[in-house]
C-alpha cells in the first residue's frame, strides 16, 4: 500500500508540472488566432471528423500563400464532445489565446455561447444549427449562421416539391418527418404558414430520440397517409434509418427529401450506397464535390508535401463545409484588416468585417451570399442536389424562396 | 506529518462530533477560505477561473447525487432532469415575473425537490437496479414535458435567455464576477451536506442504506425518508441546474440530457460514495481530467503525429485514457478518490515514524 501511494503521488506530481508547462504558449506577431469548436468523438462526431479537416485544410492553402494580408492563421482546435461544458471551458480558452473570431458547433452550445459572445465582443459562426432567429444580427450581434437556417431549408424544401410536382401544390400530401428535439421542430411554424398558402395538407411524424426506431412512423406514412412527398429534417444516424425503412416499404426515395444533416454522402453510405438511394434529394448550404479550383488548391498543396490528397475530401458535402465556414472566415478577418490598414483587428472589427462581405463565391463553392448587420444568414440561399447514377448531381441552382415568409417571422421573433 | 492527534482529548459527545475534529482542521479551513476567495481571483487567468466555476457548478450537483446514492442508497439516473426543472423553473420566474436569482435559486429548487418527491414514488416499493430503471424514465418523461410544453419551455427552441444575475444593482457577468457568485453557493452547499451527513437525517439515510428492514425495526418510517431523501437530493440538482442556467445566460433542456446524469453518477463513483469530499475530488476530476489530457497532447503530441492526425489522436488518446484512468482508479481503489486520499493522509500521519 505505501510503494503504492508514493508512486502515486509521484505520478500526480508528474501530471501537474506538464501541465503547467503546455500552458505557456503565446502569440507570436504577425499571427491570427481562430478557434474552431469541434466534435471529434461525440454524439456528432461522423460530421466533425469529415467538416474540421475541410476548415485546417482552406487555411494551410491561405498560409502557404503568405497568410491572409500577411497574417499567418493559427488554428486552436477543441473538441467539445458535443457537450455544453467543455464548451464553455473552449471558448475561454480561445479567448486567452487571444482568438479574433470562433467556429461553434452544434446547436446547445451556440444557445449557452450566444450571450458570452456578446459579452466577450468576439463572432461565432453556427452554419447549418442554432436558432433561426438568429439570423437576426440586431438581436444577436456575435452569432452569424452564414448558411441557410432551419426555416430557410424548410422553405427551399417546399420550392423543390412544388417544382418537381408540377408547378402547384394544390390539395398534394407532404409528410415532414422530423428528429423530436428543438432543432426539428423549429422549421415547424414556416411549414404550417406554407401549408396554409400553398394549400397542401401537411402532416407531422416526430422521431424521439436516439431516432434509430422508426418503424411505426413509416408504417403510418406509407400505408395510411400515403404522402406525394416526404420532408426529412433528421441527424445522426436516423436519416439512413428512415431511407432503409421507407424503402423497404416501397416507398420511392425520389419523392424524399432530406435537411441539411440528412444530406452527406456518409449517411447515404449508412442507408446502403448511392445504389440504394438512387433518386434521393437533399439540400445543401455549400457546393458538392470536388471539381472546384480550391480542391486542386488543396490537393496540389498536399503534393507539395509529398502527400497523398486527404481522404476527408471523398466526402465532400461536409468537406466542403468545413471549407465554406473557413474561406468566410478569413474573409471576414481580410476586410478587417483592410479596414484597419494593415493592423491587427479586434473581435468588434472583425464583426464589422463578416457583416461585409458580399459576393464572395470560391468558384461556385458558397452561395453568393450577403451578410449584412441586420441579415446574419446571408440570405438563407439553399442548392438540392439528388442522388443519381452513383453520385450527388446538382438539381436545382442557388435558390432563396419564400423569403418574405421567412422576413416575416424573423420580424415577429424580434418583437418578442 | 502536519497535524498530531495525542494531546487532544474529547469528552462531550458533541465534540466527537464536531465539524472540524480537530484544531488543525479549523485552520485548514481558514487558509482554504483564503485561498479561494483573495488569492485565486488575484492570481488565476480567467480561463482557469471559468474552469473553476464549471467545478463549481458540478460539485453542487454532485453532493446532491451522493446524498441519494451514497448517503441513501437509492440509485438515480434521472439526475439532469432534475436540474432541467430547476433550470426552466428559474429562468420562467425571471422572465415572465423579472424576479432576482436570490427568488428564483430557491424556487428552482423546491419546484425540483417537489418533481423529484414524485419521481421518487417507486423507491418505496423497488429497490436497486430497478428503481434505476424508473428513474430513467422519469429523466425520459420530464426530457419530453419539457420539450412538448411551450408554456414551460417558452417555445419551439425550447430555450429561455435570463439576464445575468444581479445583487443591489451590480452584475456578475464575466468569469471573475461569477466565479464568486457560483463559489458561494458550492460553499454553501458543501458546509449544508457536511451538517446534514453528521445530523440526526444523516444517520437515518445511512441506516436505511445498510439495511432497509433494519432501519424500519428501530422505529425509522423509511417511506418518508426515502421520499426526504429524493427532494433533498432534487433539491440540491435544481439549484445546480439554477446556477447552471445564470452561468449559460440561458436555460436550454439539451444540456441535461441523459448523458448527464451519467456524468454526475461517474464523478461519484470516482470520488467515492457516500462522502462529501470524495464528490468535490469526483467533480475535480470529471471536469479537469480531459482538459490535462488535451493539453498534454497539445504539447507533446506534435512530436509523435503529424498535424493532420493529431486532433483525431487527442480525440480518441483523451476517450481511451480517461476510460482507462477511471478502470484504474477503481480497481486500485474501488472506494474512490476519496478513499485513496485517507490512505495517504494515514500514510503521512505517523511519518516518518510508521512502526
Amino acid at each position: 500500500m505505501q510503494a503504492m501511494t508514493r508512486r502515486w503521488i509521484a505520478a500526480t506530481a508528474a501530471a501537474g508540472a506538464l501541465t503547467l508547462g503546455g500552458a505557456g504558449a503565446f502569440a507570436q506577431a504577425k499571427e491570427l488566432v481562430f478557434g474552431l469548436h469541434c466534435d471529434r468523438s461525440g454524439a456528432t462526431q461522423t460530421v466533425g471528423v469529415f467538416l474540421c479537416p475541410g476548415y485546417h485544410d482552406y487555411i494551410a492553402t491561405v498560409n502557404a500563400k503568405g497568410g491572409v494580408e500577411g497574417y499567418k492563421i493559427r488554428v486552436m482546435e477543441i473538441d467539445n464532445e458535443y457537450k455544453v461544458p467543455p464548451a464553455m471551458e473552449a471558448h475561454e480558452r480561445f479567448k486567452k489565446e487571444g482568438a479574433i473570431l470562433t467556429g461553434l458547433y452544434g446547436t446547445p452550445h451556440t444557445a449557452a455561447l450566444s450571450k458570452k459572445l456578446e459579452e466577450d465582443k468576439i463572432l461565432g459562426t453556427s452554419p447549418g444549427f442554432g436558432t433561426a432567429a438568429a439570423a437576426d444580427g440586431v438581436r444577436y450581434p456575435y452569432v452569424f449562421p452564414i448558411a441557410a437556417s432551419y426555416w430557410s431549408q424548410a422553405t427551399g424544401a417546399v420550392q423543390f416539391v412544388k417544382d418537381r410536382l408540377g408547378g402547384s401544390l394544390k390539395g398534394k400530401k407532404i409528410a415532414y418527418l422530423f428528429y423530436d428535439n428543438p432543432a426539428g421542430k423549429e422549421p415547424l411554424v414556416i411549414l404550417e404558414d406554407l401549408a396554409k398558402a400553398e394549400g397542401f395538407e401537411m402532416k407531422t411524424f416526430a422521431v424521439p430520440a436516439p431516432g434509430v426506431e422508426m418503424g411505426a412512423q413509416v408504417l403510418d406514412i406509407t400505408a395510411r397517409f400515403k404522402p406525394d412527398f416526404i420532408l426529412a429534417h433528421l441527424f445522426g444516424r436516423s436519416p439512413s434509418v428512415a431511407m432503409k425503412e421507407l424503402k423497404g416499404k416501397g416507398f420511392p426515395l425520389s419523392k424524399m427529401i432530406g435537411f441539411v444533416w440528412a444530406s452527406s454522402e456518409a449517411d447515404i453510405a449508412a442507408a446502403g450506397g448511392m445504389g440504394f438511394a438512387e433518386g434521393y434529394n437533399t439540400i445543401q448550404f455549400a457546393g458538392v464535390g470536388k471539381e472546384f479550383p480550391i480542391h486542386k488548391e488543396i490537393v496540389d498543396l498536399y503534393k507539395a508535401q509529398g502527400k497523398p490528397a486527404p481522404k476527408e475530401m471523398d466526402s465532400t458535402v461536409l468537406y466542403n463545409r468545413g471549407l465554406l465556414t473557413a474561406a468566410l472566415h478569413v474573409e471576414a478577418a481580410r476586410i478587417a484588416i483592410r479596414a484597419k490598414s494593415g493592423g491587427v483587428p479586434t473581435g468588434e472589427e472583425v464583426r464589422n468585417g463578416m457583416e461585409a462581405i458580399k459576393g464572395f463565391t470560391l468558384g461556385g463553392l458558397v452561395p453568393p451570399m450577403a451578410i449584412t448587420r441586420q441579415d446574419h444568414e446571408g440570405g438563407g440561399w439553399i442548392q438540392v442536389w439528388t442522388v443519381k447514377g452513383g453520385k450527388l448531381v446538382k438539381a436545382t441552382e442557388w435558390i432563396q424562396p419564400y423569403r418574405e415568409v421567412i422576413l416575416k417571422h424573423l420580424a415577429a421573433e424580434a418583437k418578442k | 506529518m502536519f497535524h498530531r492527534e495525542s494531546g487532544i482529548f474529547k469528552t462531550t459527545y458533541a465534540s466527537d462530533m464536531a465539524l472540524y475534529p480537530l484544531p488543525i482542521a479549523r485552520w485548514t479551513v481558514i487558509v482554504a477560505s483564503v485561498l479561494f476567495v483573495v488569492v485565486a481571483p488575484l492570481v488565476l487567468h480567467e480561463y482557469y477561473l471559468s474552469i473553476i466555476n464549471l467545478i463549481l457548478i458540478a460539485i453542487v450537483g454532485a453532493l446532491g447525487l451522493n446524498i441519494l446514492v451514497g448517503y441513501t442508497g437509492q440509485i438515480s439516473i434521472g439526475h439532469a432532469a432534475f436540474m432541467s426543472v430547476g433550470a426552466y423553473t428559474a429562468a420562467n420566474l425571471a422572465v415572465k415575473l423579472g424576479l432576482p436569482f436570490w427568488l428564483t435559486l430557491p424556487a428552482g429548487g423546491a419546484m425540483a425537490a417537489l418533481i423529484g418527491v414524485l419521481v421518487g414514488i417507486p423507491s418505496l416499493r423497488i429497490k436497486g437496479l430497478y428503481l434505476a430503471i424508473a428513474t430513467l424514465a422519469g429523466q425520459l418523461i420530464i426530457e419530453w414535458t419539457i420539450n412538448h410544453v411551450p408554456a414551460i419551455s417558452g417555445g419551439a427552441q425550447a430555450s429561455i435567455e435570463v439576464p445575468r444575475p444581479a445583487l443591489f444593482g451590480y452584475q456578475m457577468k464575466t468569469q471573475g464576477q461569477l466565479y464568486f457568485f457560483l463559489l458561494f453557493f458550492a460553499a454553501v452547499a458543501i458546509v449544508a451536506t457536511l451538517n446534514l451527513v453528521r445530523s440526526r437525517i444523516g444517520r437515518i439515510f445511512v441506516a436505511i442504506r445498510d439495511q432497509d428492514i433494519a432501519a424500519e425495526i428501530i422505529g425509522i418510517d423509511i417511506f418518508r425518508w426515502k421520499l426526504i431523501a429524493f427532494a433533498i437530493s432534487s433539491f440540491y440538482a435544481g439549484v445546480c441546474g439554477v446556477l447552471y442556467t445564470y452561468y449559460l445566460g440561458i436555460a436550454n433542456y439539451e444540456q441535461f440530457q441523459i448523458g448527464v446524469s451519467i456524468d454526475y453518477l461517474a464523478m461519484i463513483i470516482i470520488g467515492g460514495l457516500g462522502s462529501v469530499l470524495g464528490t468535490i475530488f469526483g467533480a475535480v476530476f470529471v471536469t479537469l481530467l480531459p482538459i490535462v489530457i488535451r493539453t498534454f497532447m497539445e504539447t507533446f503530441g506534435g512530436y509523435f503525429f503529424s498535424d493532420g492526425d493529431l486532433p483525431n489522436v487527442i480525440s480518441s488518446l483523451r476517450m481511451i485514457i480517461f476510460g482507462g484512468l477511471i478502470i484504474v482508479f477503481l480497481v486500485v481503489e474501488p472506494e474512490g478518490l476519496n478513499r485513496l486520499w485517507r490512505n495517504i493522509r494515514n500514510y503521512f500521519r505517523t511519518w516518518p515514524f510508521s512502526y
